[in-house]
């Protein structure tokens, strides 16, 4: 469906603080997607709304309720000329109008009869929100959306406890944002071209001008050299030797005539990161249970995209990149002049180009292995998923029909949590228990204060 | 009845959806529902539940009443500070929750790029003030609310409009904004024979939302920590050194504050004294060029039109979701506190969904010397040979007082003067040779007595200055 300009632009203007988290690609996901709710309760209709608004394709919700005083009391997308009318229609109305973007359906009916008449209404949508469904037709949809392999998410309130349990199989991540990632500097093992930069330096001839305002980045590695010589090509490790090695830097802050030392900010900002900067370039464990995962070791016709790059990452990693990941090419601003951080950032870019490169070339031949063309991953795809290659993440979750199974339950360990009140455990419990009381009579469990 | 298409391509058929539109839009008219208080069956079924029953988790002081509601309903006033991304929320929250004596304020406009959280606001309500549509919303949709608008700067109202409400709460953008309705609710407490009256006090709940980070905090001031006890918990603003911007830029921001800074006042593009104003498209087209031109001269790429207007903003990103959490959060609060049904947050939230969901809340302590909110007389220690820049600079780098720009006045013989004030420029002119002037040579005495005055405070802080030499 082709945007004209002025829509783009508008939408653009619009969702301009959402893009600045997630990017342009990220906003076409959301487009793409089509939500199920059921029960247009106050939660729901809540979840909704925060969908709506940042664009989601579409959304239909699915209540067999008829609109109640309550309901209206308690939700913000249900008027007073809704009593009566079915819920997921009367809520469908406020909802949309919240943005025009957006495609807003329902169904009147329950999720018991939709599940009993028609399973596999449930199959055409990327995902499902389950609001206050008891636990026999959740454990009924659950199943059927854990086989279709669509994220089930189940959501209940009650009083001030609120609670989410979220079904997927397998979710893959591969921009996860970290909060503060270490940079990918290589200091411990600078490539060729990162090698032959750092040689091209000589920190002791320079003028004032440029000593004082080449990158920390270098300054540390000139240093490292000369550690390096000194201390059997072992990098500084124990806290003394970092110690050690920093004052080695401070050493090196040239002094006036006077003997007291210059303001030389990039020799502090070296000094300041001796501690990160030395930190064994290495993949963690996380990126290495993925490159040993069985969708990564066992690549069929049905393995994803993320699988696929993982395993020609991992094909990177064990040969060109002799044990570690493409570099990332990213260097954190740094006291310098233009020319000089430019220079540097290049290197790193340029390497982290190249590197992406020879992976291309394993996911082109991994893609002809599996019969899928060589159009199916962008070169785009490729750039980010190295970028990120440190940051993959995968997250799985056990079915639901194995939490309810009573066989899987630790006991002794549920046990040691009751004795104290606080504690999250005694609240799942106690929903659970809420929950198993309706099932056996039919109503949830009320007290009635004599007042 | 069912409209639910068997694919994507049929849900987003236009035809289809601008019929369907059309459709909700005539109803909508006609569904007005303005003037209406009338409440009907079962409307508070749900927060009567919470106040009408005790359990397990309710306060151990709370005792069930059919009188609650009706105290909610009727006498308890709420002020709700900001109409944005919090403010929609939390007045939608408040409402639902049975309160329906609220005033709101908000001095801005709305603008497209609200809407995508803002749902209070439509694209016909661009321009308008957003206390006055979210209020008119609100009015409309939850019958027998009153919420009252009021398009001003919270600065514009004195202690005799604050005095008037139970419970403050905010959705603020600015910690300036913070610190000043904090002062002003410190400065409504009673302390008679050093004893602080407890019905003076003005509960503060705070809400704040960056991305997907959030947090939510409750203050009761002159008890528990308030917004100046903690001023470290907020990261400093980001400002890169001048030398980078003026003559050594390395990244696209650099290029882009270039720039704003330098270029734009020197070359007064649009005519003599017309600012840079980042809401006008033609100014920030002009600053995108520019920061291209001089990308290009250092070789710096990544200069866009998205990150112009950012840097030149400094916008913050903002979604639905961590609005709502946090409203929802600060919401439920107020509703404790007015209710004393169940304990309230004691007394800070955390909230970050970046990676996964986490949550954290722990208790803020009070800063026995908080210049804000405690009661004891701030000290000021200098050499009488120090400069009165230098009390200047340390009014507004230490960590605990941040001010931006205070102004300093004594009293001496018998008589007001002013010893420097930046924010009007003939009095600035005139009281600057002071700011070079040792405490000594300006008169000042061991013991004397300076109030400061500062956009981060509605009232004048007094220190007593001590001469350590």
């Amino acid at each position: 469906m082709a945007e004209t300009m002025k829509v783009k632009a508008t939408k653009e203007q619009k969702y301009d603080r959402q893009l600045r988290l997630w990017g342009d690609h990220g906003q076409e996901a959301l487009e793409n997607a089509h939500v199920c709710l059921i029960n247009a309760s106050a939660t729901g209709t809540e979840i909704m709304k925060n969908l709506v608004l940042p664009g989601i394709g579409a959304f239909t919700i699915v209540d067999g309720h008829s609109v109640s005083g309550e309901d209206v009391g308690n939700n913000f997308f249900l008027t007073k000329t809704c009593f009566g009318k079915n819920r997921a229609y009367a809520a469908t109305e406020l909802l949309q109008e919240l943005n025009s973007d957006v495609s807003g359906n329902f169904v009147e009916e329950s999720p018991e009869e939709l599940l009993d008449n028609d399973p596999e209404f449930f199959q055409r949508f990327s995902m499902v929100i389950a609001v206050q469904l008891p636990e026999s037709t959740l454990l009924k949809l659950s199943t059927i959306l854990w086989n279709a392999g669509i994220p089930l998410l189940v959501c209940r309130t009650y009083g001030l406890v609120g609670y989410m349990r979220l079904l997927t199989k397998e979710h893959t991540v591969v921009e996860s944002h970290p909060d503060n990632a270490l940079e990918d500097l290589r200091l411990d093992k600078p490539f060729t071209s990162l090698k032959k930069h750092f040689q091209s330096f000589e920190l002791e001839n320079m003028d004032k001008k440029d000593h004082s305002h080449t990158p920390w980045i270098i300054v540390i590695a000139k240093y490292l050299e000369k550690w390096l010589s000194e201390n059997n090509n072992h990098l500084p490790k124990l806290s003394k030797e970092k110690e050690a090695f920093k004052e080695q830097i401070r050493q090196g802050i040239r002094k006036s005539e006077t003997g007291a030392p210059e303001v030389e900010e990039n020799f502090e900002e070296a000094i300041k990161n001796v501690n990160t900067a030395l930190n064994p370039t290495k993949i963690s464990s996380e990126v290495e249970s993925i490159f040993n995962d069985e969708q990564c070791c066992n690549l069929t016709t049905q393995t994803s995209s993320f699988w696929l790059l993982a395993r020609a990452v991992k094909q990177f990693v064990e040969n060109e990149g002799h044990g570690n990941l493409p570099v990332r090419g990213t260097i954190p601003d740094m006291i310098a002049d233009s020319d000089k951080f430019i220079k540097l950032q290049n290197i790193y870019r340029e390497k982290a180009k190249e590197d992406a490169a020879v992976v291309s070339n394993y996911v082109a031949s991994l893609l002809q292995s599996v019969g899928r063309p060589s159009e199916s991953i962008s070169e785009q795809e490729i750039r980010l998923f190295c970028k990120n290659a440190a940051f993959l993440r995968v997250v799985r979750c056990r079915s639901l029909a194995e939490e309810y199974n009573a066989e899987n339950v630790n006991k002794d360990e549920i046990s040691s949590y009751m004795d104290n009140p606080d504690n999250e455990m005694v609240l799942y419990l106690m929903l659970r228990a809420v929950d198993r009381f309706y099932q056996q009579h039919g109503r949830y469990p009320v007290i009635i204060d004599k007042m | 009845m069912r409209w639910a298409p068997e694919n994507m391509a049929e849900a987003l058929e236009p035809e289809k959806k601008r019929r369907r539109i059309e459709e909700l839009t005539d109803k909508m008219a006609v569904d007005g529902g303005c003037g209406d208080t009338g409440d009907w069956e079962g409307r508070w079924n749900h927060v009567k539940k919470f106040l009408e029953r005790s359990g397990p988790f309710t306060h151990p002081d709370f005792e069930p009443s059919t009188e609650s509601l009706g105290f909610l309903l009727n006498t308890c006033k709420i002020l709700v500070l900001g109409a944005g991304g919090l403010g929609c929320e939390l007045l939608k929250n408040l409402a639902l929750s049975g309160f329906r004596q609220i005033d709101v304020i908000d001095m801005d406009t709305i603008d497209v790029s609200n809407l995508n959280r803002q749902f209070l606001f439509r694209p016909k309500d661009v321009g308008r003030p957003k206390a006055e549509v979210a209020a008119e919303f609100i009015n409309s949709r939850i019958p027998g609310c009153n919420v009252t608008p009021h398009f001003k700067k919270i600065q514009d109202f004195d202690e005799t409009f604050y005095k008037q409400f139970h419970i403050v709460v905010c959705g603020l953008d600015s910690i300036i904004a913070r610190r000043w309705i904090n002062g002003m609710l410190v400065s409504l407490l009673n302390y008679e024979d050093g004893a602080l009256d407890p019905s003076s006090i003005i509960p503060l709940i705070d809400g704040g939302t960056e991305g997907f980070k959030g947090n939510a905090r409750v203050i009761l001031p002159g008890m528990t920590a308030c917004i100046d006890c903690t001023l470290d918990l907020y990261p400093p603003q980001i400002n890169f050194p001048m030398c980078t911007i003026a003559s050594m830029p390395r990244l696209p921001e650099h290029c882009i504050e270039y720039v704003r800074v330098l270029q734009w006042p020197k070359e007064q593009p649009f005519g003599d004294g017309v600012t840079l104003d980042g809401d006008d498209p033609e100014h920030i087209q002009w600053v995108f060029h520019k920061a291209l031109e001089r990308g290009a001269q250092f070789k710096i790429t990544g200069v866009t039109y998205r990150l112009t207007q950012g840097v030149v903003k400094r916008i913050i990103p903002a979604v639905a979701s961590t609005n709502a959490v946090i409203a929802a959060s600060c919401a439920t609060e107020v509703f404790k506190l007015a209710s004393s049904a169940y304990n309230p947050l004691n007394n800070y939230l955390v909230f970050n969904d970046v990676d996964g969901l986490y949550t954290y809340t722990f208790e803020a302590e009070r800063k026995d010397n908080c210049f804000a909110c405690s009661p004891v007389t701030q000290k000021l220690q200098f050499p009488s040979s120090a400069k009165l820049q230098d009390v200047l600079d340390f009014l507004k780098e230490t960590s605990s007082l941040q001010m931006k720009t205070p102004a300093i006045t004594t009293t001496m013989n018998g008589k007001n003067k002013t010893l420097y004030l930046q924010t009007i420029s003939s009095i600035e002119e005139r009281t600057r040779p002071n700011l070079s002037r040792t405490l000594k040579e300006l008169g000042l005495t061991d013991g004397q007595e300076l109030a400061v005055a500062d956009v981060t405070t509605p009232q004048t802080v007094l220190f007593k200055l001590h001469f350590t030499s």
